[in-house]
This record gives structure tokens, C-alpha cells and sequence, in this order.
């Protein structure tokens, strides 16, 4: 560690960065940043800075609230900005208590668990996420920048290149870009991250949303990640594709198999499929996310997997043949919205529980299920994903693996403050009920 | 440009020369100690490894010239046979310590690592360079044309044991225990993700110095063996 801390102290020195921020996430996947100036960052990484935790969403209760933010200097990296600006960087922190234990309310330190837990089995966990979102004029109104009015090719065009800049944001940045492109729904554009090992690739997510929204700001426009924005038109999900590796090999891969999958991607799938719902609160953890899961966008809803329909649950990529590094499969429930953190977190609990119990994978969902009235759905043994947050709230609040995987003060807080959301929301007045039912009741 | 290692006779040894190269050590082959005088750098000679075997009576005249004068070379190391033992005595003064040939490269490597911790020369540079790049391992930064690069910190050292072992190919579990050490999440894998990454950093222009040898692993810079596959990147 000491030197980590050297490079960052000299880094600092030689390219004359004038502040560091240290950054770390609430529970619900908002990014927060503590600001420190060179001279602290010596104390900072040796002892960690102090902070109220009482002022973050899902920490510590007020008996408690002294926390410790503790730099990772492996992840000190300068934030890319305009040309001329102040040099700025960014280290990413876990969370301890004062009395220096790691502290079990900070997500960082749960995905950590988790991937250790998978490590002692001889697993690492590899994640590429597909990032969708949308860009509007503002963050008050929903107003797509390329449907205004008519024909407008200059808006259009700011989409295009707004998605460039940030996807040279990224790579300047270090977190390599896989695909980018407009996609369904209108100023929708979808930003693939090149695989990484799971702890990195959350990280990547929280800066990945943030450098979206910067970008957008800059040129006076708005990027959501909200999961579905416009009524009638496709949501944004976060497909997340995951593999693991026993060392060098890929234990998803198995060329003897009809499709390429070994026992253990096979079981994995089980495991995510037998626990979907459960885990379904984090990684769709809005009201509106539900919004998104439902028929006709293309998103998942019933709780199987395929090869090639886009509408399951879990896709199974073909892997181009020798590749066996690509073997990989795609959990395609979370959105955009969620905490990474977490989400992975749940992901590779649900996994792991499939391979520990040999859980066996059902057959290959048929084009046709889609056709199916529920009844016969049920026959097959096919349920649905859960039609609300506070369907899927109940799911996890009975579900001991996902207890385990988030830890009791994760666990606990999380679903008081998903039920006070759901509260709100049942207790609102919405505008399709004022629509629908003022001028005819 | 400092740091540089007095090597005879001029030209080096084959293997002696590629076992320089891959410690990562710079050196400067030399015929006689005239021609020593005439490319000594500003600081000194960082210290000498002496070839006895062909030419004896070169090796210790030049040895006794580096033993004189204001430029003395702290560190000599003499590679000589096992025939050749008898002619180290009275000559113990030539040399700080010998090595017989052949030699083994770990054993020439671990010697010299020895002789340049005794006399305080850190026998590493400063500075290295290939091409363009050129990395400070005493500020940590690294530059392509002048330009700082921005690294993490894993970043640099990766490259920096590119940069110090130009022409070889490593594998990724070489890399990730000589770089990384065992204790990383990541595994293997790791290793392609940080390659991936300084390619982005390094820009179009110098992506290709981190070569992709298909099955193996990676080699940073020209291959120096004849031997390897001209494999080129995917």
C-alpha cells in the first residue's frame, strides 16, 4: 500500500492537481464527494478523512455517526476535463467506522465481500454492462432532442456527438468502450463497457453516469438514466453480461456442450432464474423501473432463458468458436438506475447459490411462450418477474440469500426506505387517474 | 541519461547482452579503455562486467585503468572459465566479483543486483525509454512526445515492467504475479483489462507497442528473437 499512496502523493506533486475527490456511494447508488486539498491527501490516505454518516442515505444512526472515508489508491485517476482546466482527480473510498472496522453499510465493502466469497471458491467474477439511457432538453420536462416537431438534423446530431465526447471521456479516463449506438427509443443511445472484474466495473458505472450527465451539461442538454421515461416507448435496462474465470479459464465454457455453456454457466443461470425475484428489489429498485418490465418493449418478464429471444430473462450469446474467453451470459433485468454495487453483488449470490446447490436448468424458453395464457405458463413452470417494487419488496424481505449476500445493516435499511417510497407513491394522485377518471366519475 | 553500465569487449557476448537487455540494465560495449575514457557519462561508469574469456590480456588491462584515476569504477564483475580460475590470483584487486562462464542470466542478474546495492548505484535507471514514451521512475510519471500520460497506478507499473523488458513475451499469469503480486480480485483476466486500458492511454500512434502474441500473451516493443512469431496485435 505504502507505494500506492507514494505514486498518488507524487502524482499529485509532478502534474500539480489542485483538489482530490474521494468518492463513495449510499446505499441507493447515488455517488457522493468529499473534496480535499493536496495537503490533507497525505493524512487522507494514511488515516482516512472524517465524515458524518448520519447525512447519508442507508449509514450510520446518530450514535454513530463519525465515519472514516479510506482512499483505494489504486483507483487515483485524474478526471479527464475541458483542455486548460484545474488538474482534478478522484479516488474511489471504503467506508470504516471511527474505530477503523470496515463498515457493513457501505456497498463497496459488500460487492467486496461477496467477491470474496466467490474467490474462496476459486471464482472471479467478470461483468460488461450495457448502459442505455436517454437524452432530453432538460430534467423537467421529458423532451427528446431528436423528435422536436419535425426533421430537426442539428439536434440530432448533438445526440450522436454528445455519445462520442463521452465515450472519449471514458476511454481517456480508463474504462474501455465495447459499442455505442442510437438505439430504439428516441435520443436513446445504449454505451457498452468492455468487461472487467466486478468490484472495477461498478466503479466504471458511478463514473460512467456521472461523465454522461457532465457531457450532457456542458452542451445544456440532459442525460437520464431513469428506467422508463416515455410512455409507449422502449425503457432503458442495463443487460449485464457476466462470466466467471477459474484463473485463466473461463468456466462458463464448455466446446463438448450443444451450446457451449458448462455445468457451472448452466447451474449459474438456474440460480439466477430460482432467485430472480428475489433480488429483483435491487436490481430494479424504483417505482418506475416495474414501468419497464412489462410486455411489447423488448424488456424481460418471465423468468426463462434462451439463446436468441430477446424477451428472456437470460440470453446466452452465441461465443464465436475457439473463443472460449466469450462465454459469457446475459442477466437482463437491471437498469441503469440501480446501485452496481449491489446489483452485482445479488447477481453472483444468486449464481453461486445455483452452482453450491446444483440447481437444474430448464429447458430453453420456446418463441411461442410469449403466446402462452399465464395458466399454461404456470404449467410449464415459468413464473414472472415482479409486477411492482412493492411486489418485489415482499420477495426480498423473505429471502435469506439476499439477506446474506447485502448484510443485516444493508439489508434492514434498504427495504425502509424502498416501503417509505412505496407509501408515496401509493399515497399519489397520479395524472392518468386525474385523465381517466375526473370527467367520467 | 544516466546510468550505464561499461561492458567488454566490444561486441558484448550474445547472451551476455541479452541478459543486460531483459534486467533492464543500459550498457555500452567498449573494445579498450581509451575508448572507455573517451564514452564515460557525465557521473561515472555505473560499474563493469568484464568478459575474460577470449581475451584475457585486454580484460585485465582494462581492469587495472578502471581501478586509477578520478573515474574509478566501484563495481567490476569478471566472467571468466573455469580454466581461467588460477589467473585471479594477485589479481584480486581487479575485480569486486567474478562469475564463470557460461553463465546462468539469474545468476549474472542476481550478482550484479549485488554489487550495484553494495556501492549504493541503484544499477536500476531513473529513467527508461522506448521510442517516444519515455518513463521517470523517480516522479512516477510517464510521457509519449512530452505528454503527460495519465495512469493509475497499476497503469504505470505495468507499463514501467513493459517498458524495463522490451522484446519478450510474457504470459498473463507472469504478468500478474511480477506486477500485481497474487493479491488481486481480478485474476488473469486482469492483466487484458489493463492492457486494454493503457492502449486507450497511449493513443492510436502508440497502441501497438503492447503486442497481443495469440495463445501466449504479451510483448511490449520489436521482438529481438528471430525466433518469436511476427504475431501482430488483433
Amino acid at each position: 500500500m505504502e507505494r500506492q499512496n507514494e505514486y498518488v502523493l507524487r502524482t499529485v506533486e509532478e502534474r500539480g492537481v489542485r483538489f482530490v475527490r474521494l468518492w463513495f456511494t449510499d446505499v441507493l447508488g447515488f455517488l457522493k464527494s468529499v473534496e480535499i486539498t493536496p495537503a490533507e491527501l497525505q493524512v487522507a490516505l494514511e488515516e482516512g478523512m472524517t465524515f458524518d454518516g448520519s447525512t447519508i442515505e442507508g449509514y450510520s444512526r446518530i450514535q454513530e455517526s463519525d465515519m472514516l472515508a479510506r482512499p483505494d489508491p489504486n483507483t487515483f485517476e485524474l478526471l479527464a476535463t475541458d483542455e486548460g482546466d484545474t488538474a482534478v482527480a478522484r479516488m474511489f473510498c471504503d467506508i470504516a467506522r471511527f474505530s477503523g472496522d470496515p463498515f457493513d453499510g457501505d456497498p463497496r465493502q459488500v460487492l467486496k465481500r461477496n467477491l470474496e466469497r466467490a474467490r474462496e471458491k476459486g471464482f472471479t467474477f467478470f461483468v460488461g454492462p450495457e448502459m442505455e439511457f436517454f437524452y432530453f432538453r432538460s430534467g423537467a420536462t421529458v423532451e427528446p432532442l431528436d423528435t422536436a416537431g419535425y426533421f430537426e438534423l442539428t439536434a440530432h446530431d448533438l445526440g450522436s456527438r454528445l455519445r462520442k465526447q463521452t465515450v472519449l471521456r471514458l476511454e481517456a479516463m480508463g474504462i474501455p468502450v465495447e459499442y455505442s449506438f442510437h438505439e430504439n427509443g428516441p435520443s436513446q443511445h445504449e454505451i457498452d463497457l468492455r468487461y472487467t472484474d466486478a468490484l472495477e466495473m461498478a466503479d466504471n458505472v458511478m463514473t460512467f453516469r456521472l461523465i454522461a450527465k457532465e457531457v450532457a451539461a456542458d452542451h445544456g442538454v440532459y442525460a437520464t438514466f431513469m428506467p422508463k421515461p416515455i410512455t409507449g416507448a422502449f425503457g432503458s435496462g442495463m443487460h449485464t453480461h457476466v462470466s466467471l474465470f477459474e484463473g485463466d479459464v473461463n468456466a462458463f465454457h464448455d466446446p463438448g456442450d450443444e451450446y457451449g455453456m458448462s455445468k457451472v454457466a448452466k447451474h449459474f443461470i438456474a440460480g439466477l432464474l430460482v432467485h430472480a425475484s428475489e433480488i429483483c428489489a435491487i436490481t430494479n429498485q424504483w417505482v418506475n423501473s416495474y414501468k419497464r418490465l412489462i410486455p411489447g418493449y423488448e424488456a424481460p418478464v418471465y423468468k426463462c432463458w434462451a439463446r436468441n429471444n430477446r424477451s428472456a430473462l437470460v440470453r446466452v450469446p452465441l461465443s464465436k468458436t475457439g473463443k472460449n474467453e466469450s462465454s459469457r451470459i446475459e442477466f437482463r433485468a437491471p437498469d441503469p438506475a440501480c446501485n452496481p454495487y449491489l446489483a452485482f453483488s445479488l447477481i453472483l449470490a444468486a449464481g453461486l447459490r445455483g452452482i453450491e446447490e446444483g440447481y437444474p436448468l430448464p429447458p430453453e424458453a420456446t418463441d411461442n411462450i410469449y403466446a402462452l395464457t399465464e395458466a399454461e405458463r404456470l404449467a410449464e413452470g415459468i413464473g414472472s418477474l415482479p409486477g411492482s417494487l412493492r411486489d418485489a419488496l415482499d420477495a426480498m424481505e423473505h429471502s435469506e440469500l439476499v439477506a446474506q449476500a447485502l448484510g443485516d445493516h444493508v439489508f434492514e435499511n434498504f427495504l425502509v426506505n424502498k416501503r417509505r417510497e412505496w407509501a408515496d407513491y401509493k399515497a399519489d394522485v397520479t395524472p392518468f387517474e386525474i385523465a381517466r377518471y375526473l370527467g367520467t366519475l | 541519461m544516466n546510468e550505464l553500465l561499461l561492458v567488454f569487449p566490444d561486441p558484448a557476448p550474445p547472451l551476455l547482452a541479452q541478459t543486460l537487455d531483459l534486467s533492464g540494465v543500459r550498457w555500452k560495449s567498449v573494445g579498450n579503455a581509451a575508448i572507455a575514457m573517451q564514452y564515460e557519462p557525465a557521473d561515472g561508469w555505473n560499474g563493469a562486467v568484464v568478459c575474460a574469456d577470449d581475451d584475457p590480456e585486454g580484460a585485465f588491462t582494462l581492469c587495472r585503468t578502471l581501478r586509477k584515476g578520478d573515474s574509478r569504477v566501484e563495481s567490476i564483475l569478471l566472467l571468466i572459465t573455469g580454466a581461467q580460475l588460477h589467473d585471479l590470483e594477485h589479481r584480486e584487486d581487479l575485480f569486486d566479483d567474478f562469475c564463470l562462464t557460461p553463465f546462468h542470466p539469474k545468476e549474472l542478474e542476481a550478482r550484479l543486483r549485488h554489487l550495484m546495492f553494495r556501492t549504493g548505484r541503484s544499477g536500476s535507471p531513473e529513467v527508461a525509454s522506448y521510442g517516444d514514451l519515455v518513463l521517470n521512475f523517480e516522479t512516477y510519471q510517464a510521457a509519449v512526445h512530452g505528454k503527460p500520460l495519465d495512469l493509475t497506478y497499476m497503469e504505470y507499473e505495468l507499463l514501467k515492467f513493459f517498458v524495463t523488458h522490451p522484446g519478450k513475451v510474457f504470459t498473463r499469469e507472469q504478468l500478474l504475479s511480477r506486477v500485481w503480486g497474487y493479491e488481486y480480485y481480478g485474476g488473469a483476466r486482469t492483466v487484458d483489462v489493463h492492457v486494454r486500458r493503457l492502449r486507450a492511454k497511449l493513443g492510436e500512434e502508440n497502441a501497438n507497442l503492447i503486442q497481443t502474441v495469440r495463445s501466449v500473451g504479451y510483448r511490449f516493443g520489436q521482438s529481438r528473437w528471430p525466433a518469436s512469431p511476427p504475431s501482430r496485435d488483433i
